[in-house]
């Protein structure tokens, strides 16, 4: 039982950076129907810059741990949002009106080359975070849970919550969510969705940009390649709750975390990776438009 | 094929016919491996770009084909020439079988399943699956082909072997695209509900467009592992996948001639980009994304297919 609810907090850690990417993900698809391959990259992006800011501002003995910290996000968070937003500037906004496999194209290119700016700037090695954080562990009914896992869980879903709530409730949030349903539309009633597109281009790379410092203070090793990896579990749970919803993206992100630890511990180590895809396939059998993706008709 | 079209083949393949003259060995193996990817891009043509379905775990049943290809040449001494057929069946009823209840899904969809299967084939590869792929080392020991009697082991007869293969293909796959099976999934991709109006069974030629890419993907897999004579998990990886894809889009989706040259580019940018040294696949995707702003279409993009009043059967052209 025990170690049942070990994997279960390991997972809901991991399930909740993966919601984190997937957000990204998800906003850009719902407007722009395109697949941002380069988004994992934004998430790595974040954890280096995350790094390099760590160590060359010694922000940690100059404002305390806590405020230090959060400083740190917010630079992290604004720097991947400009990279972003210059990205859909440069690969995305030409293609507006092309093929849809174009734009990936041009996705994946834009992928291949930042991932080779990292590469060239720190060179092919891992990279080492900074020991900053205390390694404690905090007692939760009785079970000695490590602190990092609590504050990477507790920093996603009020995240997730502000984001829920900007979209939901505000103005600007309407306007989001009126151009992903409908541009044309959108557009008639007065909507600059050019302005949306850029604003969802800087939410979800700001938002990877955070995923990817967490994952560095998390695990304390980061490596320039690794928003592949990341990058594809994350659209994976996009895919899974349903691409283009933003609740979605959140529900997909933990129940692929939480399957993926729990299926580590209980099935096999080895299989890790591929029982993220089984869960996925399965789902899709059942809902072909993910667990809150609405039904679109498309007859076979 | 138009006339100048034909025009193009030959040169290209007198050309290549006349390579091992003035080429060195290591530039003969570059275009081996040019050839070996034009045949995965017209593989994964007839099912991204003829039937629109969007693949992105091709290199899955190129693996397919790789490993049975091994397995059946060093467990039970067939020669892999003769397994190329076995290969190509394996990979195909594997696409079919997993195809089948996912054809369905919406554009999108399908790309993160294919993607999906990808990594799940390829970490059963390592996983050492049924004790026959032999882990994250591979296959190695696999027998060079052997021809009408002679043993194929020189890149320069490689070069045939694999062009040869090259030829054969692009003959067969010009000739579907004008048959019954190629019109309608023209067709079926240029407007699916027309298309299943019009009596098309969509699900049926998807799935058969799916099989026949894989078995060919399988068959070039049998292929490369005669190449290699070893074989891992590694050469099967999801960005071999990608490569397939953007060697598709870059020439222009549904075009035999434009893959073909789009496969030719991807293969041979990184090459001549060496001087850039580390910095050649930044500059690589940089190129990617220019050329894609620059000719969102392709590079040879697909035209419809035009007849001529004589290339109708009489009976009809008559009033």
């Amino acid at each position: 039982m025990e170690q049942f609810l070990q994997q279960l907090i390991n997972g809901l850690a991991v399930g909740s950076i993966y919601a984190l990417i997937a957000l990204g993900y998800t906003m850009v698809y719902g407007v722009l129907r395109l697949i941002n391959f380069a988004h994992g990259d934004l998430f790595t992006y974040g954890a280096y810059l995350g790094m390099t800011l760590l160590t060359s501002l010694l922000l940690k003995d100059r404002l305390g741990l806590t405020l230090g910290l959060l400083v740190l996000a917010g630079m992290v968070m604004g720097l991947v949002a400009v990279v972003g937003v210059l990205l859909e500037r440069a690969a995305y906004r030409p293609l507006l009106t092309a093929p849809r496999l174009s734009a990936v194209v041009s996705a994946l290119g834009a992928s291949i080359f930042l991932q080779n700016t990292l590469m060239l700037i720190y060179g092919a090695r891992y990279q080492v975070y900074p020991d900053i954080l205390p390694q404690t562990t905090v007692d939760l009914l009785g079970l000695p849970v490590p602190i990092m896992r609590i504050i990477v869980v507790m920093v996603s879903v009020v995240m997730m919550a502000v984001l829920f709530l900007f979209v939901q409730k505000t103005k600007v949030g309407t306007a989001i969510r009126a151009a992903a349903i409908d541009q044309g539309a959108a557009r008639l009633m007065g909507i600059d969705v050019n302005r949306v597109i850029q604003l969802v281009f800087i939410i979800g790379p700001a938002l990877g940009g955070a995923a990817g410092l967490l994952v560095g203070l998390y695990y304390g090793q980061i490596s320039f390649t690794m928003g592949w990896t990341y990058g594809m579990k994350a659209f994976t749970a996009a895919i899974l709750g349903g691409i283009g919803n933003i609740p979605g993206a959140m529900v997909g992100g933990l129940i692929l975390g939480v399957v993926e630890a729990l299926g580590a511990g209980y099935v096999s180590i080895a299989w890790k990776d591929a029982i993220a895809f089984v869960v996925l396939i399965l789902i899709l059998i059942v809902r072909p438009s993910g667990l809150l993706g609405e039904r679109v008709a498309e007859k076979v | 094929m138009s006339r100048r079209l034909v025009g193009i083949y030959l040169v290209v393949a007198v050309g290549l016919a006349a390579a091992p003259r003035f080429l060195d060995a290591y530039q003969i193996d570059v275009i081996n491996s040019v050839g070996l990817y034009v045949l995965l891009a017209l593989s994964l043509n007839l099912i991204l770009g003829d039937a629109g379905l969007f693949n992105m775990g091709h290199a899955a049943f190129y693996a397919m084909g790789a490993y049975t290809a091994a397995i059946l040449n060093t467990r039970l001494g067939l020669p892999i020439l003769w397994a190329l057929p076995a290969s190509g069946l394996v990979a195909a009823l594997f696409a079919a079988l997993v195809a089948r209840p996912v054809i369905h899904l919406r554009g999108d969809y399908l790309l993160v399943v294919t993607i999906g299967l990808g990594e799940i084939v390829r970490i059963a590869l390592v996983n050492d699956v049924f004790g026959l792929t032999g882990g994250a080392n591979g296959i190695f020991g696999i027998a060079r082909p052997v021809l009408l009697g002679h043993k194929i082991r020189k890149p320069d007869e490689f070069l045939y072997l694999i062009w040869g293969f090259v030829a054969v293909t692009v003959f067969l796959f010009h000739r579907l695209e004008q048959s019954r099976f190629g019109r309608a999934l023209t067709y079926l991709r240029e407007d699916p509900v027309a298309a299943e109006g019009s009596g098309i069974d969509t699900a049926r030629y998807k799935l058969m467009a799916f099989a026949l890419g894989a078995a060919w993907a399988g068959m070039t897999g049998a292929l490369y592992a005669s190449k290699m004579t070893i074989i891992s998990p590694e050469s099967f990886s999801f960005w071999e996948s990608v490569v397939v894809f953007l060697m598709v889009i870059l020439g222009g989706s549904g075009s035999i001639p434009g893959v073909m040259v789009g496969a030719a580019i991807v293969v041979l940018m990184p090459e001549v980009f060496r001087t850039f040294a580390t910095a050649r696949m930044l500059v690589f995707g940089l190129v990617m994304m220019i050329m894609m702003v620059v000719r969102p279409q392709g590079l040879l993009p697909w035209r419809a297919l035009r007849f001529k009043r004589s290339d109708l059967p009489r009976r009809e052209a008559a009033p």
